[in-house]
């Protein structure tokens, strides 16, 4: 479905992806581990399209078709959609209005059962807006929530945990599996063994390049056993860097 | 000048209170008080149990005395309607509004000039809000796509001891015009007053506001609050003064005024004082285009960017 070919991008002069390949087949969790400023979020944000990120070199080929050149609405319309680590406030937007845009033709209670799927009480957030007043973690599951109203071909979800609870957790995991039986395949990117469990199969990055990909729990050991004492990682980006 | 027959003004009036967002209905119910202004003239007007509109027609307007009585909850809320149908015109509005002790009412004001090529909308308003009334007042604007018209606001508002003045005005559809918008509140003990303001300019729009608060009496409070989007070649010069003079007084004032494009220029100045150690005043002002992750995180959705945009633009003028 995805196809990630000797990518590369430098952000202020830093090689950030360094040649990366990665493949995500269709109905796929495919997870991506790596630790902080390894190029996680870079890779959300090149695949999306976003941030102003343009690959120096190499292609991304969705479905077949090129889509390195595409716009961020381009590529929302074949069916990719981000769900961000830190999701965008937006003043007087509310709950239902974004998750209907999300969904196009859904009605109010198909934005009720994604919701709930995520845990939030229908009654008590639709009218709600999607502006400071929410918390981190209630923010987050309405942007997994809209995720799901989309129904993309392809979920690309930027640390989907960070930011909930432990009691919440449950909900964002079940939230991902359920996108999945719907016919979702998502690009899983995390640093959290919980959450990449729910994966089929996980790629290891570090310094802008997969190292490996293997099934969850082989990743996960090898993960732990060499990227987590290991020092080498990039500078974590900011957003609004300039691609080069 | 086009003449029109009463029913005709009466029909265009009601038409164009419905495209600004009105309710036709509700300037039919026998419970509802209303006032329809086209021009200089008053084509109707109706008051109920506890509240009393009169009239004055004058040669360039209508002078209105609303008053609601002492004690009086009124259950709907009043309808206004002003504007001028023609492309040119003069309206100036002039309100005295006495809401007596404890009283309690909401107002829905529309104010209509669709056609608008060089007309003046003028309106100078006395308020009285006696002690523990309310009185709710919600102002919505249609203008039409000639950008010829020029809205000239002014109020002077007492707000008594516990008090609420609460006052919007939304101008989003079709071009604000001039706009030079001028309110100022006294409040006294515990009084609470709220100023908001949302326009959306867009052509050569022209847009000034200046929001006033004295909070005079302890433990009153007030927000001064604006929020504007301009595009094209729009202006716009926003002052938000808010003076803390009695102990436990609290005022904030909020602005925030977003550019689209590179030609739109905007400007806002705020205004903090206090002349009283327990008071505190505070004031946030942003001025900026419009978020980029905003826009992104909708196109993400599969919206194009205008789309996106359009979106976040209602959200802050919502």
């Amino acid at each position: 479905m995805l196809e990630v070919r000797n990518l590369y991008l430098s952000l202020n002069g830093k090689p950030i992806i360094n040649d990366l390949n990665l493949h995500v087949s269709r109905g796929e969790i495919h997870g991506v581990l790596g630790k902080n400023g390894t190029g996680k979020t870079t890779l959300a944000y090149l695949v999306m399209g976003v941030n102003n990120y343009i690959p120096s070199a190499g292609r991304m080929i969705f479905e077949g078709e090129d889509i390195t050149g595409l716009s961020v609405s381009q590529r929302a319309k074949k069916g990719i959609s981000l769900a961000w680590q830190e999701p965008a406030r937006i003043e007087g937007l509310s709950v239902r209005d974004y998750l209907m845009l999300s969904g196009n033709s859904h009605g109010v209670k198909e934005v009720e059962d994604y919701l709930s799927v995520v845990g939030l009480e229908p009654a008590t957030y639709l009218d709600r807006y999607i502006d400071d007043t929410l918390s981190g973690g209630e923010r987050k599951r309405i942007e997994m929530a809209s995720i799901m109203a989309m129904e993309p071909k392809l979920a690309i979800l930027d640390e989907p945990d960070s930011g909930i609870d432990i009691v919440s957790l449950p909900f964002i995991l079940n939230c991902i599996a359920k996108m999945n039986e719907r016919g979702s395949s998502v690009l899983l990117i995390t640093h959290s063994e919980k959450v990449v469990e729910t994966a089929h199969r996980v790629s290891v990055l570090c310094a802008g390049r997969i190292l490996r990909t293997g099934e969850p729990g082989e990743m996960s050991l090898w993960f732990k056993e060499n990227c987590q004492p290991c020092a080498h990682v990039n500078e974590p980006e900011k957003e609004g860097d300039t691609p080069q | 000048m086009i003449n029109y027959s009463i029913e005709k003004e009466y029909e265009g009036m009601v038409d164009a209170y419905q495209k600004a967002g009105g309710d036709r209905n509700a300037l039919l119910g026998k419970e509802t008080a209303r006032l329809v202004i086209h021009e200089n003239r008053v084509l109707d007007s109706s008051g109920v149990d506890g509240l009393k509109i009169e009239t004055k027609e004058t040669g360039t307007g209508v002078e209105v005395y609303l008053v609601v009585e002492e004690g009086v909850r009124i259950s709907y809320p009043v309808h206004l309607c002003f504007g001028i149908l023609s492309k040119e015109g003069l309206q100036e509005i002039v309100m005295k509004v006495n809401a007596k002790d404890n009283s309690e009412v909401n107002v829905i004001a529309h104010c209509v000039f669709p056609n608008a090529a060089k007309a003046i909308h003028k309106m100078e308003a006395d308020i009285e809000i006696g002690n523990n009334a309310r009185f709710d007042y919600r102002e919505t604007h249609y203008h039409g796509d000639y950008g010829g018209i020029e809205v000239i606001p002014k109020a002077r508002v007492k707000v008594g001891k516990g008090g609420v003045y609460q006052s919007s005005m939304t101008i989003s559809q079709g071009f604000v015009g001039k706009l030079d918008y001028d309110f100022e509140v006294f409040c006294q003990e515990d009084g609470v007053a709220e100023l908001v303001v949302k326009a959306y300019g867009k052509g050569h729009d022209d847009i000034k506001v200046w929001e006033k608060i004295h909070l005079d009496g302890a433990g009153a409070r007030g927000l001064a609050k604006s929020r504007l989007v301009l595009s094209d070649r729009a202006k716009a010069e926003v002052r938000g003064e808010t003076y803390g003079n009695a102990p436990d007084a609290r005022g904030h004032v909020d602005c925030i005024e977003l550019v689209n494009g590179t030609e739109a220029v905007a400007k806002a100045i705020p205004i903090v004082s206090v002349s009283n150690d327990k008071a505190k005043v505070t004031h946030e002002a942003a001025i900026g285009s419009i978020d980029k992750k905003q826009v992104e995180t909708l196109m993400a959705r599969g919206l194009d960017e205008s789309e996106a945009v359009d979106v976040i633009v209602k959200g802050i003028l919502r």
